[in-house]
């Protein structure tokens, strides 16, 4: 009998560490993996020339990644841009403004949010914020943006509403849930104290939010913010659909990119020889590798709050 | 011999509809301290958060009756940020803002619009030295607050509130998470404190109320059953429930 239980609590014990260990060999084969298919494409273009060359000719079998990474930073930032106020403001007023009633229809709004597919953001994104940008945000952004000496060159080209704007418009809906949820729950964390003897010094609400609150969560919605980065660098269907698929560099926001995601999405089934496809296993390591980043980045500034 | 600063009378307080002060009266003398105890659940702690208006944050929550500081009835006032000025408040538990002990102690003089940077470090010392911990952070005072240990977290507190100079200090079981030789500490200092301002202390530690008040007042069930000099309560209460509390016998 006791015996018999010991042999269940060891086999238990086993399956448990098996199970777990999966995860981590999944992780370290996928490394593996990307890092085998990216060799050759390794050996022929080397590490800073391929990030930093921006040529990526099939025909001439010469390729480089800088305009996918561009892309990919430069979606994923304007999208943090967005989505940071308005996920901070939103939070703030879940939390500490919204009526009581209220506050559970809005969290599960916002959880709704993250709950729908991202090729639904990237059909919205192209049938109707797309046309949208266009016709009415992008030629009043020019309006105000052209005479300005240096900000003009962000603005330039012809607004077509395909374009790296557009995308960081659409990423930043998709990440607003992230920063939100992670943010209202720091927000929770603050003492009931610490925010009475705010009030007990006399500070108003607001004093209160911003001397408080907000430097109290500071590491709480920092790490937020680059879990939703992360998020934003990989998210590939969003983005396809509304940032046009060109491999040059642009300053203009409002001209057509792609991301390391987008490359990939578009071209796998076009790449017909071993360079082709290698540069793109290369492109997707890096995308790995920046998300991973990312995490550590998040993990390290979590674990240092929760000290 | 000293004056009244404060006159609480027949002050009700309602939770909702339920009833949690009954009819308090107690006058608070000027440069001395004051202490409320009594079994928990009591009011003591909800009749303090009365005197600075805590309970506006919530909803749901009536006065009735006069709490009058300088003849004032402080609950009628309009301008709490002017009131919460005038009555400052130390919690249970340490409470240091996410910022250095500079700005911490700063902080009231902020809200106030005191800007003179000057004038700011001044008042930053001298509240510091009144709360006996300038000479363990005259050299780090741009550190985080929250780097001090509990004790000095807890006089960082007191210093930040004494540095607006409120005309009184409510302390809310100030010393229940400090350990015994940060305890002593703080209630030396609360008797030093009196000379400048007037203490209202909350305390579950019957022998610190006997140790640093002048007065105790003894609540019971919301309402207060004795209130009189500190001696006379420990030595010779008139109440039976009073005697019965002091000595140990339920509580």
């Amino acid at each position: 009998m006791d015996s018999s239980v010991y042999l269940k609590d060891k086999l238990f014990r086993r399956l448990g560490l098996f199970s777990s260990l999966t995860i981590i060999i999944i992780c370290i084969l996928m490394f593996v993996v990307l890092f085998i298919y990216s060799y050759p494409a390794i050996k022929q273009f080397g590490v800073v020339h391929f990030i930093l060359s921006d040529t990526w000719n099939p025909v001439k079998k010469v390729f480089g990644g800088a305009s996918a990474i561009y892309g990919t930073i430069t979606t994923t930032l304007l999208a943090l841009f967005f989505a940071i106020p308005l996920s901070v403001g939103i939070a703030i007023f879940i939390t500490q403004l919204c009526p009581e009633k209220l506050k559970s229809y809005f969290s599960n709004a916002i959880e709704l949010l993250a709950s729908i597919p991202s090729i639904i953001y990237g059909m919205w994104g192209l049938f109707t914020l797309a046309p949208i940008m266009r016709i009415y945000v992008e030629p009043l952004l020019q309006k105000i943006f052209l005479p300005i000496p240096y900000v003009r060159y962000l603005f330039t080209g012809t607004p077509l509403g395909i374009d790296l704007l557009t995308a960081g418009v659409v990423l930043s809906i998709m990440i607003i849930p992230f920063i939100t949820s992670i943010a209202r729950d720091t927000f929770e964390l603050v003492p009931k104290e610490l925010k009475e003897s705010a009030y007990a010094m006399g500070a108003t609400k607001w004093e209160m939010i911003k001397d408080v609150i907000l430097p109290y969560s500071r590491v709480g919605v920092l790490s937020g913010i680059i879990i939703a980065a992360g998020r934003a660098l990989g998210e590939t269907m969003a983005v396809a659909f509304v940032l046009g698929n060109d491999h040059n560099i642009h300053l203009s926001l409002l001209k057509s990119s792609t991301t390391i995601s987008v490359t990939l999405a578009n071209e796998f089934t076009e790449a017909d020889f071993r360079l082709y496809i290698s540069s793109l296993f290369y492109l997707a390591f890096i995308l790995f590798i920046m998300s991973f980043t990312a995490l550590g980045i998040a993990k390290f500034f979590l674990g240092k709050m929760r000290k | 011999m000293s004056d009244v600063l404060i006159e609480v009378k027949h002050l009700n307080f309602y939770y909702g509809s339920v009833k949690v002060l009954k009819d308090i009266n107690l006058n608070v003398e000027k440069n001395n301290i004051t202490a409320l105890i009594g079994p928990s659940g009591c009011g003591k702690t909800t009749f303090l958060r009365c005197f600075n208006r805590m309970h506006d944050l919530y909803k749901g929550n009536r006065y009735e009756g006069e709490i009058l500081l300088n003849g004032e009835n402080l609950l009628k006032t309009q301008d709490l940020i002017a009131l919460r000025s005038k009555v400052g408040m130390v919690f249970q538990k340490p409470t240091p803002f996410p910022m250095s002990i500079f700005d911490n102690v700063a902080y009231g003089l902020k809200l106030k619009g005191i800007k003179k940077k000057s004038e700011v470090e001044d008042i930053v010392e001298r509240s510091l030295m009144q709360a006996a911990l300038w000479d363990e952070v005259k050299d780090k005072l741009s550190s985080p607050a929250t780097s001090l240990s509990g004790g000095q977290q807890q006089r960082l507190v007191i210093a930040r509130a004494l540095a607006v100079e409120p005309d009184i200090i409510l302390f809310d079981e100030p010393t229940s998470a400090l350990d015994p030789i940060a305890t002593a500490k703080i209630e030396e200092l609360l008797t030093h404190l009196k000379d400048i301002t007037t203490i209202l202390i909350v305390t579950h530690n019957m022998q610190q109320a006997a140790r640093v008040s002048e007065y105790t007042a003894f609540m019971f069930q919301g309402e207060l059953i004795e209130f009189d000099r500190t001696e006379k309560i420990f030595t010779n209460p008139r109440e039976e429930l009073t005697e019965k509390y002091i000595t140990g016998r339920f509580g």
